[in-house]
């Protein structure tokens, strides 16, 4: 069976003209999985009694000549940061390492009952917190398109998954640019939509004003369904919208001509790589070429936004891990007297590196006499960063720029600079702080054959319009 | 400003972090740096901008009322089987870390 060109439409035609079965789509994906993923690292879990479950049931269904749902045995993976009942979940994190949840993410029930298939559970940064997924507690992730080579992170199980064909779609999710800059270090499609588009019930917290999960897929047509299949609002999530979900498979087909995209010259300035500015440089002038009107724009406080980024993620985050406190789930420091030694001592041990850091960061930008110098202003800052797309978008429909400013980097090589490794989200950050959704596509090679992408933002809760240009983008 | 090794303690403490003195090292130096990097937000005068928490704070809501309110659309009934029920008393102990059959346990708090 070629996975390679297994797309959502693909599989589930498959089983629904029983040409194949959910059953075999499956157990080659496990196939697949056992043969490349020992080198890859992409799996921390595998979830096969409930995918084969899964997959009879929608294998009865086919039998039974009923039309399958819209992801009728299509093999999925999810980021280990969404919590699947009865399945391990560990956010990446020795502290979750036994962690079984007793209810599923709304992301991951909805994916389900569209007839998904959850093969397992992908690797990724402890607690989405990271850009290389070096951080992840069990394992690196290696990028499949190059060994030595980072996936990007957060969610880089879920992009090399998808790269190397171990899951038709993951599910990702993405704070500071966790799904769209491993879309683009893989080569895959990376989707972020709008803040409150989908449910974030059952994702475990890093930064809940700014977390979202989203699809990673091998063509746009497939974000498109996943996002179609996972968005709308769910009364388990208050900060969820009640706004219509537009049917984003029929929209993608629209034509592009006439559309107008911005080009902002703040990102294409220092440290972008060449190879990534000639590649997005050339995407615009495809995009142009298929009809859209090129129109610069200025976002003014571009520079900012990492400094914003990590004081607000990090505020965040602080107040989100006071939770793991070895009480009522994750680790508990053994042999410990007292509750006070028992909460410090087991996290200590449960968390790594970088969680500390960032713990450490958000507690004090939060702490009495550096709350208004550091979060408040934060804060504000952030209204800034979202005028300036607001002022944007009354020019432009959408924006156009590179994901990250390199391709992939070697693992190790910015493993101890944390300043170094928290600009290769330079790009991405803006729309998370402000909710705007965002898409990366992948836009060619380096000169070593490395994939680079091409990201398109949108106004808030406008996906379709990105979706539109990701998909005339790709297929043109 | 410079964060020191007395803030490091300070804010381990408030975290509730121990950290080897390795780690209190390495802390003290990734903080300065990222620290450093932070400043430049001072070159911009927030005077008058608005403070913004949270995106839902741009739709949805109900621009006439004031404080959650505003968030009128979010509300619902404060029921006790509500979304959903309460998970069975086992299923909420199986993650324990310490627990009897009906109770989280832990050391000790009160000393006699």
């Amino acid at each position: 069976m070629d996975l390679k060109s297994l797309t959502i439409d693909a599989a589930r035609t498959a089983v629904q003209e029983r040409k194949t079965t959910a059953l075999a789509l499956a157990e080659a994906h496990y196939a697949r999985i056992k043969q490349e993923d020992r080198q890859i690292g992409a799996f921390l879990t595998l979830s096969k009694e409930r995918a084969l479950e899964q997959a009879d049931r929608i294998d009865r269904m086919a039998a039974e000549g009923k039309t399958l749902p819209p992801l009728g045995g299509v093999p999925v993976g999810i980021k280990d940061v969404m919590s699947t009942r009865g399945v391990r979940t560990t956010a990446g994190s020795k502290i979750l390492e036994k962690y079984i949840p007793a209810y599923d993410c709304t992301a991951v029930a909805r994916l389900e009952e569209a007839g998904a298939v959850v093969l397992g559970k992908t690797n990724c940064d402890e607690f989405a917190m990271g850009s290389s997924n070096e951080n992840s507690a069990y394992h690196p992730v290696r990028n499949p398109r190059d060994l030595s080579r980072v996936p990007g992170g957060s969610s880089g199980g879920s992009a090399a998954a998808v790269a190397a064909d171990m899951a038709v779609v993951a599910l990702g999710s993405d704070t500071g640019g966790s799904i769209r800059q491993p879309a683009s270090f893989c080569g895959v499609v990376g989707l972020m939509p709008t803040y409150g588009r989908v449910s974030r019930y059952g994702l475990i917290a890093f930064a809940s004003s700014l977390d979202h999960i989203g699809p990673l897929a091998k063509t746009v047509k497939d974000a498109a369904i996943v996002l179609r299949t996972i968005a709308g609002r769910d009364p388990m999530d208050s900060t969820s919208a009640d706004i219509p979900v537009p049917d984003y498979v029929a929209e993608i087909e629209k034509p592009v001509p006439g559309m107008k995209l911005g080009v902002a010259k703040e990102y294409f300035g220092e440290g972008l790589d060449d190879d990534v500015r000639q590649a997005v440089e050339t995407a615009i002038d495809k995009l142009k070429g298929l009809g859209c009107e090129i129109v610069p724009v200025s976002l003014p406080h571009t520079p900012y936004a990492i400094p914003t980024y990590y004081l607000i993620a990090t505020a965040e985050a602080s107040s989100n891990l006071a939770r793991y406190d070895g009480v009522r789930y994750g680790h508990r420091a053994p042999g410990v007297k007292t509750l006070s030694e028992m909460y410090r001592r087991s996290r200590d041990e449960g968390f790594g590196a970088e969680v500390k850091r960032r713990i450490m960061l958000g507690t004090y930008a939060l702490s009495a006499g550096y709350y208004d110098a550091y979060y408040v202003k934060a804060q504000k800052v952030r209204t800034l960063l979202t005028r300036d797309f607001d002022e944007a978008f009354t020019k432009v429909d959408a924006i156009v720029t590179p994901t990250s400013p390199t391709a992939a980097f070697r693992l190790g090589e910015k493993s101890n600079d944390p300043l170094a490794m928290y600009l290769a989200d330079i790009y991405t950050v803006t729309a998370d702080l402000a909710g705007i959704p965002g898409i990366s596509v992948s836009c060619g090679e380096t000169k070593e054959q490395l994939p680079m992408g091409l990201q398109i933002l949108g106004k808030h809760f406008d996906e379709a319009t990105i979706l539109q240009v990701a998909n005339a983008y790709e297929q043109g | 400003m410079k964060v020191t090794e007395k803030d490091v303690a300070y804010v381990a403490d408030l975290a509730n972090l121990e950290l080897t003195d390795q780690e209190r090292a390495g802390m003290l130096r990734d903080l300065n740096s990222i620290f450093e990097y932070i400043e430049r937000l001072s070159e911009l005068d927030t005077s008058d901008v608005t403070p913004m928490a949270q995106v839902s704070d741009r739709y949805g809501v109900d621009k006439t009322k004031q404080g959650s309110a505003r968030f009128s659309y979010a509300s619902r009934e404060d029921i006790l089987e509500g979304l959903r029920k309460s998970l069975p008393r086992e299923e909420a102990l199986a993650n324990a870390p310490d627990a009897d059959e009906d109770f989280f346990k832990v050391p000790k708090v009160i000393e006699r």
